[in-house]
C-alpha cells in the first residue's frame, strides 16, 4: 500500500513536473522564490519519509546501519569530484544511485539533502534558497530513476551487477535532466518559450554528464561487487527482503 | 571479482583523462558557470535574489572543502571495505553466523560455490 502511494506520488510529480534538467546544481539565489518554494514543498513528503525509513533501518536492522553509511559516504565522494568531460566543460557525478537500489529512493533523498546542504553551506555550490530544488532532482528524480530501472532490470532478468550500472547510469542522467528542466520552467526562453530553454539547458547540462554518468555506474558496481564478494550482511539482508516481497 | 574490479577503475581513469586529450583547447569550466551565462542571455535583467551566505575566500580554500568531502567519504569507504576483509579472512564461518534479524544468514539467499564447499 505504501509502495503504492509512493509510486503514485512520483508519478504524479513526473507528470506535473514538465521533464526538467541541469548539469550541476542550480546556484544560489538562481530560482524565483515562488520556484524555490515550491519545490522545497515538494521535496519535504519524500524527506519525511525517508527520515521515517531510516530511523527503522537504525532499530529494526542495525547490521544495515554500515551499509547506510556506506551508501551516504558513496554521495560524498562522488558528488565532490569534479570531473572534466568530453564537451569541454566539467560536472560531477551524483552517487545516488548506489543508494537508491540498496535502500529505496526516499532514503537516498534524505542522504542526498544532507550532502546539498553540506555544499550550499561551505562550498557555495548549489544553494540554500535552491537547495529545495536540487534536493528534488537529485534525490527525488535522480533516485526515483535508479530505483524504478533496478526494479525493471532486475525482474527482466538481468544481473543485479548489470542493474545497477544502468540504474546508476540513468539516474545521474535524469538528476541533470531535471535540472535542466527546473532551470527551463524559470527561465523560458523569450522567443521559443519553457521547450527551447529545456533544449538549451540540456545542451549545456545533459551532454556534459553523459561520460560522468558512466563512470558513476561503473564506479557503483565496484562497489557493489566488492560488497558481494565479502558477503556483505547489511547487503544479505536488504536482498533478503526483496525475496520475501516477491513470495 | 578483483579483476573485474580493476578493469572498471581504469576505465572510469580513462574516461576522465580522455576529455583532456580530446579537448585541449578547452578550459573545463563547471558546467554551472556556463547556465549562469545561458540565463544572462535568456534574462539579462535577472538579478540573484539572495547571496551565499558565505563563499570560501579563495579557489584554494574552495579545493580544501571540497577534498574533505571527498576525503570523508572516502575514508569512510576504506574503513568499511578494511572491516569487510578483516571479518572475512578471520574464518568463513563468523559472517554467516551473525544474526541478520530476519534469521536468514547470506547463504540462505545467495548460495555460491564457495559457501558449499563448507557445508
Amino acid at each position: 500500500m505504501k509502495k503504492k502511494l509512493m509510486v503514485a506520488y512520483f508519478l504524479a510529480a513526473g507528470l506535473l513536473i514538465p521533464t526538467v534538467g541541469h548539469a550541476m546544481h542550480i546556484m544560489e539565489g538562481f530560482l524565483p522564490k515562488e520556484h524555490a518554494v515550491g519545490w522545497l514543498l515538494a521535496v519535504l513528503p519524500v524527506l519525511f519519509l525517508g527520515y521515517k525509513q531510516i530511523r527503522k533501518i537504525v532499530t529494526r536492522h542495525p547490521e544495515q546501519k554500515m551499509l547506510l553509511g556506506l551508501a551516504a559516504a558513496f554521495i560524498f565522494v562522488l558528488s565532490a569530484l569534479k570531473m572534466p568531460s568530453l564537451t569541454g566543460s566539467s560536472s560531477h557525478a551524483t552517487g545516488v544511485g548506489l543508494s537508491a537500489v540498496l535502500f529505496g529512493p526516499a532514503v537516498s533523498a534524505v542522504l542526498s539533502g544532507i550532502v546539498l546542504a553540506f555544499q550550499a553551506l561551505l562550498l557555495a555550490h548549489g544553494g540554500i534558497t535552491t537547495w529545495g530544488a536540487n534536493t528534488f532532482s537529485m534525490g527525488v528524480a535522480g533516485s526515483f530513476a535508479a530505483w524504478g530501472l533496478f526494479k525493471i532490470a532486475t525482474r527482466i532478468g538481468l544481473s543485479k551487477k548489470n542493474g545497477i550500472f544502468l540504474a546508476a547510469t540513468v539516474g545521474d542522467l535524469a538528476t541533470y535532466l531535471v535540472t535542466a528542466g527546473q532551470l527551463a520552467l524559470a527561465f523560458p526562453d523569450p522567443i521559443g518559450g519553457v521547450w527551447v530553454a529545456f533544449i538549451k539547458f540540456i545542451g549545456i547540462f545533459a551532454v556534459t554528464q553523459i561520460p560522468l554518468a558512466v563512470c558513476e555506474g561503473l564506479l557503483s558496481v565496484v562497489v557493489y561487487n566488492t560488497l558481494a564478494d565479502y558477503r556483505e550482511q547489511g547487503l544479505a539482508t536488504i536482498w533478503a527482503k526483496d525475496q520475501g516481497e516477491k513470495k | 571479482m578483483k579483476r573485474q574490479n580493476i578493469v572498471l577503475l581504469i576505465l572510469v581513469v580513462f574516461l576522465a583523462i580522455i576529455p583532456l586529450y580530446w579537448q585541449k583547447e578547452a578550459k573545463f569550466a563547471g558546467a554551472d558557470d556556463q547556465a549562469l551565462k545561458l540565463i544572462s542571455e535568456i534574462k539579462p535583467d535577472y538579478k540573484p535574489w539572495f547571496e551565499s551566505v558565505w563563499k570560501p575566500p579563495s579557489s584554494e580554500v574552495e579545493g580544501f572543502f571540497f577534498a574533505l568531502q571527498a576525503g570523508l567519504g572516502a575514508g569512510f569507504i576504506g574503513y568499511f571495505f578494511g572491516y569487510l576483509k578483516g571479518r572475512k579472512s578471520h574464518g568463513n564461518g563468523k559472517a554467516n553466523e551473525i544474526q541478520s534479524g530476519t534469521g536468514q544468514s547470506y547463504d540462505d539467499v545467495v548460495v555460491s560455490k564457495k559457501t558449499c564447499r563448507y557445508r
